[in-house]
C-alpha cells in the first residue's frame, strides 16, 4: 500500500535504530519519552518498538485514547441518553464496551433492546436522522482535533439539509491543554514528546510550542515503525544538542499551519469549555461544547439529564496509567480481573488503550 | 481513535463525497473539511469518513529517498 509499505521496511527501521542507539549512548543518562497518542501506543506495541530501544530510553504511554479519558460521569450520561425511548444512539465502535457505573455499557443496552448503532463516519448519523424522521438521533461526539471537525461538519450539513431530529452529545477534548497539564505534573518527568501525527494535521505545529518553551523536545510523528523510530531519533538529537523545537517527522502529513478549513469548521460549531478527564481531573478550557448558535443540535440542551451518581470501579488504575505514572503491569487487576474480553476500565477496552495494547503485544515485557 | 489512512481519489460526486481506493478497498469519504482543492488521482489522508489532508507526494518521496540515502551511506 503506497505511503504505508515503504515505512515498514525493516532495513530502514534497523538503520534508524542503530542511529538511536548511538545517540542514546552519547546522552548517557536515562531518558523518558511520552507517546501521547493511543494510535502510537498501539503501533509501538504492534511493532515491538519498546523492546528494541536501548535500555536508557523509556517510552511512557500518555492520555491520547479519547474513549479512555472520557470521565465515568460522561459515560453514564451517554448510557442515559442511549436508553431513552425513540432514540437512535450513534457512536464510534470503541465506545461500545466502555463500562459505566455498575458495569453497564452501550453494548449491554443494545442487547436489552436499545437502538445503539456503530458508525464509521459522523455523516452516517445525519443520514440515520434523515431516514428516521420519527426518531431522535444522538451522536456521541468523542475524540480529539482529528475527529472533532468531522462532527462539526456533520452538524453543519444537518443544518444545511434541515435535519432537525439530530443532536450531538459532545465530550470532545483538545490535546494541547492535556500536554500542558502533563508538563506541570511534578510526579512526571518527561524529556520529550512524540506528538500525534493526525491531530497535528488539523492543529499544525503551533499547538505544541509550550513543549520546547518548557525545555522539552517535541516531534510530530507518523504511525509506521520507521516513522516512530525516526521520531525518537529526532527527539534524542534535540536532547543531545539541548536545542528544543517543534519538529515534524511526518512530512507526508501535517503542514506547519495545519488544516485551517477544518479548524474554521470546528470553531464555527464548538467553543472551549472545561472538561473532566479520567486520570487528569478537570482541565480548564480543554473541552469543546456546542456554541449557542447551534444549541438546537446540542443533546444536553435537547434532553433533560438527571443528576447521576457515578462511581468508578474500585481498584481500577486507569487514571494513573493515563497520566503515565503507572504501567499496566503494576495494576492488580491487569490480566486477572481485567482482560480485553472482560474489561474493568476503559484502558482495556479500546484497542489503543494502554492496557489493551500491553495485553495484546507486551505481556512479557517488563518495561 | 485518530487512525487515518492514505487513499487515492477515484471519483467525486456533486455532494462533495469521494470514492477512494485504499489498497483495493473502496470507501466513501466527505471532502467537506480538506483545505486544498483535490481532484481525481490525488492521494488524501482519511479519518472517520472525511478526507483531512491532501498528501504532498513530492515531499513524501523526497523524504523517503533522503532517509534511504542516509542509511545506505551509514550517515544515520
Amino acid at each position: 500500500m503506497k505511503y504505508i509499505d515503504e515505512y515498514r521496511n525493516p532495513e530502514l527501521v534497523r538503520g534508524l535504530l542503530d542511529a538511536v542507539s548511538i545517540l542514546a549512548a552519547g546522552i548517557g543518562r536515562d531518558v523518558a519519552l511520552m507517546e501521547i497518542c493511543g494510535t502510537h501506543t498501539h503501533a509501538i506495541g504492534r511493532y515491538g518498538i519498546r523492546r528494541l530501544l536501548p535500555k536508557n530510553i523509556r517510552l511512557i504511554s500518555g492520555p491520547g485514547c479519547p474513549v479512555c479519558v472520557t470521565s465515568i460521569r460522561d459515560v453514564d450520561r451517554a448510557l442515559y441518553l442511549a436508553a431513552l425511548p425513540d432514540v437512535i444512539f450513534a457512536t464510534f465502535g470503541d465506545m461500545l464496551r466502555v463500562p459505566g457505573t455498575g458495569g453497564e455499557s452501550l453494548q449491554r443496552l443494545r442487547a436489552a433492546g436499545a437502538d445503539v448503532r456503530v458508525i464509521s463516519s459522523a455523516a452516517d448519523a445525519v443520514r440515520f436522522a434523515a431516514e428516521n424522521p420519527g426518531k431522535q438521533v444522538i451522536l456521541m461526539g468523542i475524540g480529539f482535533e482529528t475527529t472533532t471537525p468531522t462532527v462539526a461538519a456533520a452538524i453543519l450539513s444537518a443544518r444545511r439539509k434541515g435535519v432537525e431530529n439530530f443532536s450531538v452529545f459532545s465530550v470532545h477534548k483538545t490535546v494541547p491543554q492535556a500536554i500542558r497539564a502533563l508538563i506541570e505534573d511534578p510526579s512526571l518527568k518527561i524529556d520529550g514528546f512524540l506528538c500525534p501525527g493526525h491531530v497535528s494535521i488539523i492543529t499544525g505545529k503551533e499547538a505544541y510550542e509550550m513543549i520546547p518553551r518548557a525545555g522539552r523536545a517535541a516531534v510530530i510523528t507518523g504511525f509506521e515503525p520507521a516513522d516512530v523510530m525516526e521520531g525518537i531519533l529526532m527527539i534524542l538529537r534535540q536532547i543531545m544538542e539541548g536545542r528544543f523545537e517543534v519538529a515534524n517527522q511526518y512530512v507526508r502529513g501535517p503542514k506547519a499551519e495545519g488544516n485551517l478549513k477544518a479548524r474554521e469548521v470546528m470553531a464555527q460549531v464548538f467553543e472551549p469549555g472545561d472538561a473532566e478527564w479520567r486520570g487528569l481531573g478537570v482541565i480548564a478550557g480543554s473541552g469543546l461544547r456546542i456554541r449557542h448558535e447551534y444549541e438546537g443540535f446540542d443533546a444536553l440542551k435537547r434532553f433533560t439529564l438527571p443528576e447521576i451518581r457515578s462511581v468508578e470501579f474500585r481498584g481500577c488504575r486507569c487514571g494513573e496509567i493515563l497520566r503515565g505514572v503507572m504501567a499496566p503491569a503494576e495494576c492488580h487487576l491487569f490480566m486477572k480481573a481485567c482482560t480485553p474480553s472482560n474489561p474493568v476500565g476503559p484502558c482495556m477496552v479500546s484497542s489503543e488503550g494502554t492496557c489493551a495494547a500491553y495485553y495484546k503485544y507486551e505481556r512479557t515485557s517488563d518495561r | 481513535m485518530c487512525i487515518a489512512f492514505p487513499g487515492r481519489i477515484l471519483t467525486i460526486d456533486k455532494d462533495n463525497f469521494a470514492i477512494i481506493d485504499i489498497s483495493g478497498t473502496r470507501r466513501e469519504v466527505s471532502l467537506d473539511i480538506v483545505d486544498e482543492p483535490v481532484t481525481v488521482g490525488d492521494y488524501v489522508i482519511c479519518h472517520a469518513g472525511y478526507a483531512i489532508q491532501r498528501i504532498d507526494e513530492e515531499a513524501a518521496q523526497e523524504k523517503l529517498a533522503f532517509l534511504k540515502e542516509l542509511i545506505d551511506n551509514e550517515i544515520y
